[in-house]
């Protein structure tokens, strides 16, 4: 992490003022971070909500009531109960989780051809792929959709995928390249002279040195899609097709919005997401350094 | 469901994706007309499929229609699947699915949308489902009766009425000026009425009152004139009184109400289930006659739920069936008893003693049905914009709604006149010539054959990224771009060549820097990025640039506290820090009375989405949060690869800290971290969310992005698809032709940092 040439200086001592003030600087930050996510959580705990001004995000009457009662949901299908809330999770999960891969499944090779060959229409290709991202999503959703429902794919998890994969696999592309170009030509010649071949080395040489990159660009990904619910609320036809978001979004309406079970639905919606970044964090700085989102 | 349908404007300002119909389909069908010969046959051509119901119901009213579908199915009818959809994505769904032949046989909806669907040509005709009109109210068969036909059955009446809470308020003066008089001799911090006195769903019952209405004849606007006038003048006074909040949205006098802060308040049914589980002793009454128009009574909004059929739901005989038993006598009485509806039947008597029902059952009856015509969703907007900019006080109450009347008639004008195609297929066909003529040339020179050789290894890794991006990427674009060139609503669209883009840069022939012209959107839109690139970068690099210092200690604790902001999903947060900016119930208000307290100040609470400075700071506020946290990434990594020799070579040469920040940290750490900067400026750019959710572009529009406004212009502006593709074809060529040019000067002066770096270093070194 340290780039400062501090390791003279571990003997000298430096000024608690300006310590403090770090830590002054930081804890304030930290403070701004957090407040509306404790604003969130607290309102998920609450038993009731009274509108008034309130400094302190502190649930009111706590109960694990709405939590409760978002997790179980459940619905009778036929004969049997089925764990609707489980299944939502796991449509969330097969989808996020589908659209990382399927993302940086296309993106690592083009990523490496585009960090190590020359070729006809590389810098055009290039240009065109970073202009895909300045063009306002919106204005294609509805040829997505009809594209989709011509491939009868309307309405599954796949048609899904592939729409998430639109936004994910140009940024992966940029991601990739600028993390495969950090690393030196030189490793993947050495193990060509040993006698591999240029993909054994891109396999065995390129990959693993990119793995931080390769994780946190699949981060991205998977985060998107897991966030998504406008496509999702406009493409899935089944409850038990929904993913989080949409079932999210059915708490709030203009006149009777149930802030509380909102709340509770988010907070479970973050979880997973918050526990990715916390074990991916260090991957996070380097894996986005060796990226550096070049464009 | 009608507890939001109601408000067909809000509805229509959330961000749904809706997706239109025929005239993309023609476009579309051109280009993925080979997919569709390969794609399985149709869904209706499954015989035994289940028949499918949509409706946006929940809670007692999901129930109610479970039990009536389930002994619909035990009693031989045809099996029934049901969907419960959020009520924002209901309209865009119908719209996608039903023209392609996918989606429900028939649904439950607001019958104001019936005039929308029957244009997109989403609704048929129920006949025989209507079992005639002995059975039914008035009220509910006009509401769903157009042009002579009946284009849904009648379920259920939903309007608002007046909730009185007993414990405040044992008698209930018959008169609103008469509830407003109450205010002094109520508690501290009780309001006499709360509703929702900024939106023109509720204002229309006091409009109503004076005789007017939001849509007037012929499609007109009807927010003008003399009832417009004196009804706001009213809002004013009552304000003025104290006796009713000034911004209370829905959700909020839902809470005023339940906490025992409103002795009074105008909602609806669903407020009723809201109250079940509390201790809050309340009933219902009519809502109060107006003493200002005359001792008429307010007149609020009806709106019918109705069973709608599609189109090939419509050619189903158990289909019909199935609508028909859904508005039956039966099925009234158990959503009577589970859910406690008002009935849009007139044969099913009222529960004998249910003052609840009956209060909202005399309500509907001088309540006004909705109309249905598609230009009643154009009204919502200037409507809502013009009654805020009243209560600021910025306008008055005339020339406020004169000013709200020609909005409404500049997003109904009609489209351009069709232009004729020849242009676009001559500049499209040159183009393709010239590409035509430039690869010939380049095949002849000869150096096009071994470039292509060479690169083949190369074209193996990128195939299937070429052609997944071409597809899932290109295509939807290219058509997406293509559309700016067509006007209207989709079904009735034409191609005008280029008058979109002229409307758009002409700001429609109005001033340049008016309200809402392209102009004044885009310095806004340059503002807010700028502005949140600065405090982005400057957050995000202090930051850094501490936590980067080995002797911090718990920084590891610190980074993973500070990407919070990042991992939860930002329309969860864009909607808590609106709330926290609430005037008068938000924590920063909260904020502001506990500075009051402590240092005996008397700092008075902010109205922040009431002036474009401070609606603006919030939206800043709220997008800074999310995006530090990145910058901050960012700039840890890009400090490992400051080498240490060269600061230390530099503190040798006797360089201050400061110096050593300025001369050669950041010039390092630059080149890494400009491609994010760019990024994240294009994302900033089109940042939809967080203006949407946090100012929703108020005061008055005035702090929309280029996004918002496309958006706008294209879900609640009457479906100008062509207009808000012209937008968004606009965004596009600005942000490249800015990034190319950046590009190209960014690599020159990399070159010459570049070069002072090595020189730097070099220097050092030879210090060392």
């Amino acid at each position: 992490m340290s780039g400062h040439g501090d390791g003279k200086d571990a003997g000298r001592q430096v000024s608690w003022i300006e310590s403090a003030a770090s830590h002054f600087v930081v804890v304030l930050a930290v403070a701004f971070a957090l407040y509306p996510v404790l604003w969130v959580i607290a309102l998920a705990f609450s038993g009731t909500s009274t509108p008034e001004a309130r400094v302190l995000p502190i649930p009111r009457e706590p109960t694990f009531d709405h939590l409760w009662a978002v997790v179980s949901t459940t619905r009778e299908v036929g004969e049997s109960t089925q764990w609707l809330f489980g299944r939502q999770l796991a449509n969330s999960l097969i989808v996020s989780i589908s659209t990382a891969l399927v993302g940086i499944g296309i993106a690592i090779p083009a990523a490496y051809a585009l960090a190590r060959f020359d070729f006809v229409g590389k810098e055009r290709g290039l240009r065109v792929l970073l202009a895909t991202q300045m063009f306002p999503a919106v204005a294609a959703a509805i040829p997505l959709y009809l594209m989709l429902d011509a491939l009868g794919l309307l309405n599954s998890r796949t048609g899904l995928v592939l729409c998430y994969a639109t936004t994910a696999v140009p940024f992966a592309i940029f991601q990739l390249r600028a993390a495969f170009e950090s690393i030196p030509v030189d490793l993947e010649e050495a193990a060509m002279v040993d006698g591999a071949t240029r993909l054994q080395a891109f396999v065995k040489v390129v990959l693993p040195a990119a793995r931080p990159a390769i994780a946190v660009t699949a981060l991205f990904a998977f985060m998107s899609a897991y966030n998504e619910f406008i496509l999702a609320a406009t493409l899935l036809g089944k409850e038990d097709m929904f993913t989080l978001p949409v079932v999210l979004q059915r708490f709030i309406g203009e006149y009777d919005a149930q802030w509380e079970a909102f709340a509770a639905g988010a907070l479970i919606v973050s979880l997973p997401v918050m526990v990715l970044f916390y074990v991916l964090q260090r991957n996070l700085v380097a894996g986005l350094t060796a990226g550096g989102v070049k464009g | 469901m009608g507890k939001r349908g109601i408000i067909d404007g809000r509805e229509n300002e959330e961000p749904t994706a809706r997706v239109p119909g025929p005239a993309y389909a023609r476009i579309a069908s051109l280009l993925v007309g080979a997919a569709t010969l390969l794609s399985a046959a149709p869904a209706s051509a499954d015989e035994d499929a289940p028949i499918q119901l949509w409706h946006a119901y929940r809670g007692a009213e999901e129930d109610a229609l479970a039990a009536i579908v389930a002994r619909h199915e035990a009693t031989g009818g045809a099996p029934v699947e049901l969907l419960a959809l959020p009520y924002d994505a209901f309209g865009s769904k119908l719209g996608a699915s039903i023209p392609l032949g996918e989606g429900p046989d028939l649904y439950i909806d607001s019958h104001e949308r019936l005039g929308d669907y029957r244009v997109r040509e989403i609704v048929a005709p129920v006949g025989d489902a209507f079992e005639g009109e002995e059975g039914f109210r008035d009220n509910a068969l006009a509401a769903v009766t157009l042009d002579g036909e009946i284009w849904g059955v009648p379920l259920s009446q939903k309007c608002v009425a007046l909730y009185v809470n007993q414990g405040l308020l044992r008698e209930v003066p018959a008169t609103l000026e008469g509830i407003a008089a109450l205010q002094p001799g109520l508690p501290e911090g009780v309001f006499a009425l709360a509703y929702e006195a900024q939106g023109a769903y509720a204002h229309a019952a006091l409009l109503g009152a004076f005789g007017g209405s939001m849509l007037g004849p012929e499609d007109s606007f009807g927010f003008v004139g003399e009832p417009a006038i004196r009804s706001l003048d009213l809002v004013q006074s009552l304000i003025d009184r104290g006796a009713v909040p000034n911004d209370a949205d829905g959700a909020l006098v839902t809470d005023l109400f339940r906490a025992g802060k409103a002795a009074t308040a105008i909602s609806g049914p669903w407020l009723a289930a809201d109250l079940g589980e509390t201790d809050v002793d309340y009933r219902v009454v009519q809502l109060p006659k107006v003493e200002a128009a005359g001792g008429e009574p307010m007149r609020p909004m009806l709106t019918v739920e109705a069973v709608m059929l599609s189109p090939h739901g419509a050619q189903k005989p158990e289909v019909r069936a199935l609508a028909k038993l859904l508005a039956s006598r039966e099925a009234a009485e158990i959503r009577q008893a589970t859910a406690h509806t008002l009935t849009a039947r007139s044969d099913v008597p009222l529960p004998e003693g249910d003052a609840f029902l009956r209060a909202f059952a005399d309500q509907a009856e001088v309540a006004i049905p909705m109309p249905s015509s598609p230009a009643m969703r154009a009204t919502w907007e200037p409507a809502n914009r013009a009654i805020k900019a009243f209560l600021r006080g910025e306008l008055d109450a005339a020339a406020a709604t004169e000013g709200a009347r020609k909005r409404f008639d500049d997003v109904r004008r009609p489209p351009p006149p069709p232009a004729s195609p020849t242009p676009l297929i001559i500049v499209v066909g040159l183009m393709l010539l010239y590409m035509a003529f430039g690869m010939v040339r380049a095949a002849r020179s000869g150096d096009l054959g071994p470039a292509l050789r060479r690169s083949l290894p190369a074209y193996r890794y990128v195939a299937h990224a070429v052609i997944a991006i071409g597809l899932l990427v290109l295509v939807p674009l290219i058509i997406g771009a293509a559309t700016s060139l067509w006007a209207g609503r989709p079904e009735t669209g034409h191609y005008v060549g280029l008058a979109n883009f002229v409307d758009i840069l002409t700001a429609r022939g109005g001033p340049l820097l008016a309200t809402g012209s392209f102009y004044l959107v885009l310095l806004v839109t340059l503002l807010w990025t700028l502005s949140n690139v600065v405090l982005h970068l400057a957050l995000g690099v202090s930051l850094g640039l501490i936590l980067a210092r080995p002797t911090m200690k718990l920084r590891g604790i610190y980074r993973v506290l500070l990407i919070i902001p990042w991992a939860v999903p930002n329309y969860v947060t864009a909607l808590a820090w609106k709330g926290m900016f609430h005037r008068q119930f938000g924590a920063v208000t909260g904020l502001i009375e506990g500075l009051n307290r402590a240092f005996g100040l008397s700092m008075e609470p902010i109205a922040w989405f009431s002036k474009f400075s401070t609606a603006f700071t919030a939206n800043l506020a709220t997008n800074v949060w999310l995006g530090f946290p990145f910058m901050m990434v960012i700039t840890l990594g890009a400090l490992t690869a400051v080498p240490g020799d060269v600061l230390e070579a530099a503190e040798v040469d006797g360089a201050t800290r400061w110096q050593r920040l300025w001369k050669v940290t950041l010039p390092i750490i630059r080149p890494t971290m400009l491609p994010a900067v760019v990024l994240g400026a294009i994302w900033t750019f089109n940042m939809f969310n967080v203006v949407f959710l946090v100012s929703g572009g108020e005061p008055d529009g005035t702090t929309d992005i280029l996004v918002s406004e496309a958006y706008r212009w294209a879900f609640t502006r009457e479906a100008q698809y062509g207009y808000a593709a012209a937008y968004a074809v606009l965004i596009f060529l600005m942000l490249f032709s800015v990034t190319r040019l950046g590009e190209w000067r960014a690599k020159v002066k990399a070159d010459r940092e570049a070069a002072a770096v090595a020189e730097a270093v070099a220097a050092s070194g030879g210090a060392h």
